[in-house]
């Protein structure tokens, strides 16, 4: 080992890049992220310029007169945007958990050897992964079978598994869990579901974590199920909002600052600021959380990668 | 469990085979239970919901979706023949298998690229904060992104608007001139993807032995023969994975992309930007007969399972070990 370490720096030395080429691929990788990162920058200067600003000179990266308008806006309106912003949370906590439960019992059952399902189990899950019903029948399913129509459930059950996310911790549990240890507690008369809940995954943080986050991101982002099966206002999520609003702003103004009629309102409400700003509500809080769990990201996506 | 040889091994297959339930497979089909409900419920009720297709399917007030299947009338082809009759399908068809193609060629020389790119960079610190910021766009709801198009392309107050007028061209209408439309939807979808698809790449480089390099270096390979020799064969498997899997959707969208950064598709860009997914949608939206948008969605599902399993086949005819299946 030691050897190597000293070994490679020499060898490698001689196969470096050119430094004329290195400096050309950070410019390109500099371009590629500024291009990346550019327009949540851009978006989030034009919910923090003024309406009039705005009307007058359109958008601009530097703001020309500075406001918080669209911003006290929706904290005046904030029984919409609280709402939504409910809805959103709740959804993507309880289809986490529900999800990670649904994902990791399956994910475990497969990855035990001398089960006798298992093979039944293994097309079960992998059947969907080439063939589904479509959107029609699956839509006619969830609606008229299911009753799922204008229920909190249909954003929440349909994202719960996903076929890769059993395989990613079926691998996992493969490679990582001794037998030995599930051996040891059979002997000691310890049933499947304690083995499972006290053993496995305690040391199944790493996949678990990875699991909940692609999970998580997933029903954050969530807004075609909104679309399909929510026609209830009070089941809107923050991204079913912002997806509203593209046609019908109005609808958002209903709690007027006192002395102005509601139409006045209506008319003075900063729309262009407004809807920049529910997107960076939207955008925001991943862009602040998502480079603290990449290493959860890239192994869960390299353990998927491996055929198992 | 100790093999024993000859005739006992033979017994030892059987009773594997015909092995009585234990408590141990109880136990774990509990657990598994209720996953398998899921997708019985979420998944193979919906596979049998494409025969909708071959019917005229009516909802019978105060009955469930089976009795509703049962008793709808068989068309036959009926809704096939309404679906080929409509000059639409040819343009659907036409969008969704030349962006498909597009996106599969694009989605794996792009992102492999820039991978092969960043791991020869010097600075290990840079590599990663170039990956973080190209991650950032795989973050984001297409919702979410087309407002951040919007900001560049409204007509009024755009970015691209305020350039041109600034340098005395004239504004253009983006939202209404369908010509520009097929290079902004394939630069977003590029923009959306290509981070997400190199850091899984880069996953790839990073498992290659270094000693493979080394040999290489002694050998006296340059760095492009490098790539071209170890580099990129290593990424076969991958590459050719990612490929059938790709190609299976290839009558699928991301429907995302065509219907938000298009802001629902306006009548002025149909011609660029509508497949077969935003069909089905809008049809979905619109409460016409269901059995015609059906013909389309069963199109997809068949189609998408065929070609999978015969992209799989020709690559397992070609080279064994990358297949899927």
């Amino acid at each position: 080992m030691r050897k190597n370490k000293k070994n490679k720096p020499d060898i490698l030395k001689f196969n470096k890049i050119k430094k004329s080429s290195n400096v050309i691929f950070n410019i390109i990788f500099i371009i590629a992220s500024i291009i990346s990162i550019a327009p949540i920058i851009y978006v989030l200067m034009i919910s923090l310029t003024s309406e009039k600003a705005l009307a007058r000179y359109g958008y601009h990266l530097i703001p020309r007169e500075f406001s918080l308008d669209a911003y006290i806006f929706l904290y005046q309106e904030a029984d919409v945007i609280l709402k939504a912003l409910l809805i959103s949370i709740i959804v993507t906590c309880v289809g986490t958990i529900v999800g990670v439960i649904l994902t990791s019992t399956m994910g475990y059952v497969l990855s035990r050897p001398n089960y006798k399902l298992k093979g039944f189990l293994s097309w079960i899950v992998f059947i969907p992964m080439i063939f589904n019903g479509g959107m029609i029948a699956t839509y006619v399913v969830y609606t008229n079978f299911l009753g799922l129509k204008d229920t909190i459930w249909s954003l929440i059950l349909p994202l719960a598994v996903s076929s890769f996310n059993v395989i990613i911790c079926k691998t996992f549990f493969k490679t990582t869990i001794p037998e030995s240890i599930i051996e040891s507690a059979r002997i000691d008369g310890a049933s499947q579901l304690n083995i499972f809940i006290k053993i496995v995954l305690p040391i199944s943080k790493p996949v678990l974590a990875t699991i909940s986050l692609f999970l998580s991101f997933g029903y954050w982002n969530d807004w075609f199920l909104s679309s399909l099966y929510i026609n209830d206002s009070n089941l809107l999520s923050l991204q079913a909002l912002l997806n509203n609003i593209q046609k019908n702003i109005e609808y958002l103004a209903n709690n007027p600052t006192a002395g102005v009629s509601l139409q006045q309102y209506k008319n003075q409400m900063p729309k262009e600021g407004v809807r920049m700003a529910i997107a960076i509500i939207i955008a925001l809080p991943i862009a602040c959380i998502y480079p603290f769990f990449q290493k959860y990201f890239i192994s869960g996506l390299t353990i998927g990668a491996v055929k198992g | 469990m100790v093999m024993v040889k000859g005739t006992k091994k033979n017994k030892q297959k059987i009773k594997n085979v015909k092995r009585k339930w234990r408590k141990d497979d109880f136990e774990l089909t509990l657990l598994a239970a209720p996953t398998f409900i899921w997708y019985i419920l979420f998944s193979f009720i919906p596979m049998f919901g494409i025969i909708i297709a071959f019917k005229k399917y009516e909802t019978f007030p105060g009955r469930g979706f089976i009795y509703n299947l049962l008793h709808s009338d068989w068309v036959g082809f009926e809704n096939f023949r309404y679906l080929f009759k409509s000059n639409t399908l040819f343009i659907l068809l036409r969008n969704t298998i030349g962006y498909n193609l597009i996106f599969i060629i694009l989605g794996i020389i792009v992102p492999v690229t820039l991978a092969i790119m960043i791991s020869l960079i010097y600075s290990k610190r840079k590599s990663k904060a170039y990956q973080t910021m190209m991650f950032f766009p795989h973050f984001m709801s297409w919702v979410v992104v087309s407002y951040f198009v919007f900001a560049f392309l409204s007509m009024d107050k755009g970015v691209f608007n305020n350039i041109l007028t600034f340098f005395g061209g004239d504004s253009i209408k983006w939202y209404m001139e369908s010509k520009y439309w097929p290079y902004i939807l394939i630069f977003m979808q590029l923009w959306k993807t290509v981070g997400y698809n190199m850091v899984i790449y880069l996953a790839s480089i990073a498992g290659i032995s270094g000693q493979l390099y080394e040999a290489a270096v002694i050998d006296g390979a340059t760095k492009w023969q490098q790539v071209k020799y170890i580099t990129l064969p290593s990424l076969k498997t991958i590459i050719v994975m990612m490929f059938i899997l790709n190609v299976g959707r290839i009558l699928n969208s991301d429907f995302g992309l065509f219907f938000q950064i298009t802001r629902g598709i306006p009548g002025s860009l149909y011609n660029v930007a509508s497949t077969l997914d935003t069909y089905v949608y809008m049809a979905l939206r619109s409460s016409s007969p269901i059995g015609m948008t059906a013909a389309a969605t069963f199109f997809q599902s068949v189609t998408g399972c065929i070609t999978i399993l015969l992209a799989n086949w020709i690559v397992r005819k070609v080279d064994n070990e990358n297949a899927i299946i």
